[in-house]
């Protein structure tokens, strides 16, 4: 056990250095693993490119690690969301992420911290790669003050640096994105932004209004557009003239991922920000994945879907089950190993959900407070003229 | 001489000196200067002052504004500083919310705030409500502007107040100056806020020209947002009122003066935070109160008003209810003579003030 904890946590530290078998050998005692494979992958339907992203992703068993514990972090952070859901803890909107795991582990692999991001409200996934711990997540969906956000936004709005939400309109965010994207480019630092989207949101005017304006000045901004095939109820078909949804950006070259495999995104995601980095302007990627829960946790997904089809994707395209697959296959790592990976996670779930469930709420002199920013304290009505209550910037 | 005097004096560039019209001197060292041209001295002042601050808008750079508020600067500052865009309200004003979530200081015109409501999710659900609900880890800097409200002959979808719209939502400030004063020392402060800050100007102004004095033609002067200012003294009843309405109120005062009435009239310039205690002040001093705005009468500015002062101290020292001069309560309509009965005229609020006092 504790030689197992060992191995796990030098590689989690990031330990294996160019003598990584070696290091690895004396601490397993039994066969090697190995270091790194290269697997197949997917070709990309490209839009308005001469070539998509390589066919070939190289993995190392340090990443592979890092992607199977995210993803599963991930996952087993949305099912406990669902479980305190269901026991009422958490209320209002709850938009569960479970499925899409490696579309927001394999964005994150192709871009750095200092890129910027931006999403919709399916987005406790982005709020965890993106610098959020489970704590401040779970507490922020159970609405104490050790949340993300104080309590104070909720499921659709949690915020990290570099992080711009959770958004709650649909298609609000996309031109926000390319706001970002024009301050990347306007402060010269050669970073880009990512901003995501549905199929749903796909056929707002702003974002052909946004694909527009960033074409036009060429803004560092890689769309993503994550098609789950239903916008809340309607299936893509519904909805859509065109359900080719890579193509929508028109001028904008494009590419079609499958968004189940975490390695396809992270070698689509390079592909896009290197695109984006070399001044040639917006790039938009269609991720085509699932959600297994429904639109939202009022929604309980099949009246417009199969229980079949859900359980078909579970069984055949689950993108952690995938990786893990491709790891054991490949010698990568042991059962063993990944169970004690899944033993940690559990854990810190249970934490995170203990303190999000025992952390009080936010105090009440809070109520009026960040209204305005950088402002000495100024008065706010109440609910009568009599209550006078204090907001601190 | 007395032009080269200016130049060395204000520190202006000469440029901008000769693209001002209405130029004359006084003796006390200040100059008459339009609407116009104070906000387009603001906005340079703050471009120049501060690299982050940028304007982006519909014809504001290679037009030099539709309404020529932006002459000059894309001359001066470039591509980068002053962004001519398409026609998509919602995209533009989206793009200008988040560029200021990342760090920059966007000016984000809109030909007319009419316009805005195709925009304005992005306004209020983008850029006022996020520091809220990011309790405090995202500011938004930025500052909507354009004209607001009735123009000349340009019919019901180009002439609504949009100043109660905006006021209603926490999270923006709102600010309606009146003359150039105002209008230069106000944008000056908003573009410095950190806030979300609604800047709603008045076409039928922009061509006024007030005199500025020395210190406010200084590059450092700004107005507070959130105080209002008392433009004219009087003991007998309190005028309140914001944007153009305010020189029609000193107007009806000049002439009521002659009749021995003596109206106190305050220039709110602020909306969002509205200054209660200055006009509490007024009215505990003169007993009487009459709000006067261009838009329209239900859940106004001046119904606002009216409600504050009911529920707070200066209550019990009216002597007449609290009187609203508003804009008549229908779509702007086009023919001239049936738009100038659209709007309060001097009569009206001298009608009012009359009615109030009971004379």
């Amino acid at each position: 056990m504790q030689k197992m904890l060992s191995i796990i946590s030098n590689v989690l530290r990031g330990t294996a250095s160019k003598n990584g078998a070696r290091v690895v050998l004396s601490s397993r005692g039994y066969a090697d693993f190995t270091q790194q494979a290269t697997f197949d992958i997917k070709k990309c339907d490209v839009h308005k490119l001469e070539e998509g992203p390589p066919q070939e992703a190289v993995l190392t068993r340090e990443e592979g690690l890092q992607y199977y514990r995210t993803m599963q972090m991930m996952r087993r952070m949305e099912l406990k969301a669902d479980q305190l859901y269901k026991q009422k803890i958490i209320r209002g909107f709850c938009h569960l992420y479970d499925g899409q795991e490696a579309c927001a582990v394999g964005i994150e692999a192709g871009i750095t911290l200092s890129d910027h991001l931006i999403t919709a409200y399916r987005a406790h996934g982005y709020t965890l790669t993106r610098g959020g711990t489970v704590r401040e997540i779970l507490a922020e969906l159970t609405g104490r003050r050790g949340g993300i956000a104080k309590g104070k936004g909720g499921s659709m709005h949690m915020y990290t640096k570099n992080f711009y939400g959770g958004n709650g309109i649909v298609g609000a965010q996309v031109p926000l994105g390319a706001g970002v994207a024009l301050a990347c480019k306007y402060l010269g630092k050669n970073e880009l932004c990512v901003s995501l989207y549905g199929d749903g949101a796909a056929n707002q005017g702003q974002i052909f209004e946004t694909y527009n304006m960033a074409a036009l000045w060429k803004l560092p901004c890689i769309f993503v557009c994550e098609n789950n095939k239903y916008g809340m109820g309607t299936a893509v078909e519904r909805a859509a003239a065109s359900t080719d949804y890579y193509k929508r950006g028109d001028f904008i070259p494009g590419l079609r991922v499958d968004g189940m495999d975490v390695l396809c995104v992270r070698e689509a995601t390079k592909f896009a920000a290197d695109y984006c980095r070399s001044g040639k302007g917006p790039i938009l990627m269609e991720l085509q994945t699932y959600r297994y829960h429904g639109h939202s946790m009022s929604d309980p997904g099949v009246s417009y879907r199969t229980r079949e089809e859900i359980q078909e994707v579970r069984s055949k395209s689950d993108p952690i089950s995938m990786l893990k697959d491709r790891m054991l296959q490949n010698n990568m790592a042991s059962v063993e190993e990944l169970k004690e990976i899944d033993v940690a996670v559990r854990k810190e779930i249970e934490d995170a959900a203990q303190f999000a469930t025992t952390d009080p709420e936010p105090p009440l002199e809070e109520l009026c407070n960040h209204v305005y920013s950088s402002e000495p304290p100024i008065d706010v009505r109440g609910t009568s003229p009599w209550s006078k209550l204090k907001s601190h910037s | 001489m007395a032009s080269l005097r200016w130049i060395v004096r204000s520190g202006k560039n000469a440029v901008s000196v000769v693209l001002r019209r209405e130029i004359h001197r006084t003796a006390s060292a200040s100059l008459q200067v339009t609407v116009r041209d104070a906000l387009n001295q603001a906005m340079d002042e703050e471009l120049e002052r501060d690299d982050r601050v940028f304007l982006l808008g519909e014809e504001v750079a290679q037009y030099d504004g539709a309404y020529k508020v932006s002459r000059g600067l894309w001359k001066k500052y470039g591509d980068k500083r002053i962004i001519d865009t398409p026609i998509t309200e919602m995209g533009f004003a989206g793009i200008a919310v988040g560029a200021a979530m990342a760090g920059l200081r966007p000016i984000c015109e809109f030909m007319t705030f009419n316009f805005s409501m195709q925009a304005i999710d992005q306004v209020i659900n983008s850029a006022a409500k996020t520091y809220y609900m990011s309790a405090g880890l995202q500011p938004v800097p930025i500052v909507f502007r354009g004209p607001n409200g009735a123009s000349a002959g340009v019919a019901a979808q180009h002439s609504q107040c949009f100043a109660a719209w905006y006021g209603h939502c926490p999270g923006l400030k709102v600010v309606s100056p009146w003359n150039s004063e105002d209008a230069k020392g106000l944008l000056k402060s908003a573009i410095r806020d950190d806030n979300p800050v609604v800047f709603l100007e008045n076409e039928l102004m922009y061509g006024v020209a007030f005199e500025m004095s020395e210190e406010v033609l200084s590059k450092e002067f700004t107005i507070p947002i959130g105080k209002a200012k008392i433009e004219r003294q009087g003991n007998h009843i309190s005028l309140v009122s914001h944007s153009r309405m305010v020189g029609h109120c000193l107007d009806a005062a000049a002439v009521l003066a002659k009749e021995g009435i003596e109206c106190e009239v305050i220039n709110l310039r602020t909306i969002r935070p509205l200054d209660v205690e200055t006009v509490e002040a007024s009215v505990m001093k003169t007993n009487h109160l009459v709000t006067v705005e261009g838009g329209w009468p239900q859940f106004g500015v001046g119904a606002e008003i009216c409600a504050r002062i009911m529920e707070g101290p200066a209550f019990n020292y009216l002597d007449a209810p609290a009187i609203r001069v508003t804009g008549v309560d229908i779509p702007m309509p086009y023919a001239k003579i049936l738009e100038d009965n659209s709007v309060p005229q001097i009569k009206d609020i001298i009608f009012s003030v009359k009615k109030t006092l009971n004379v």
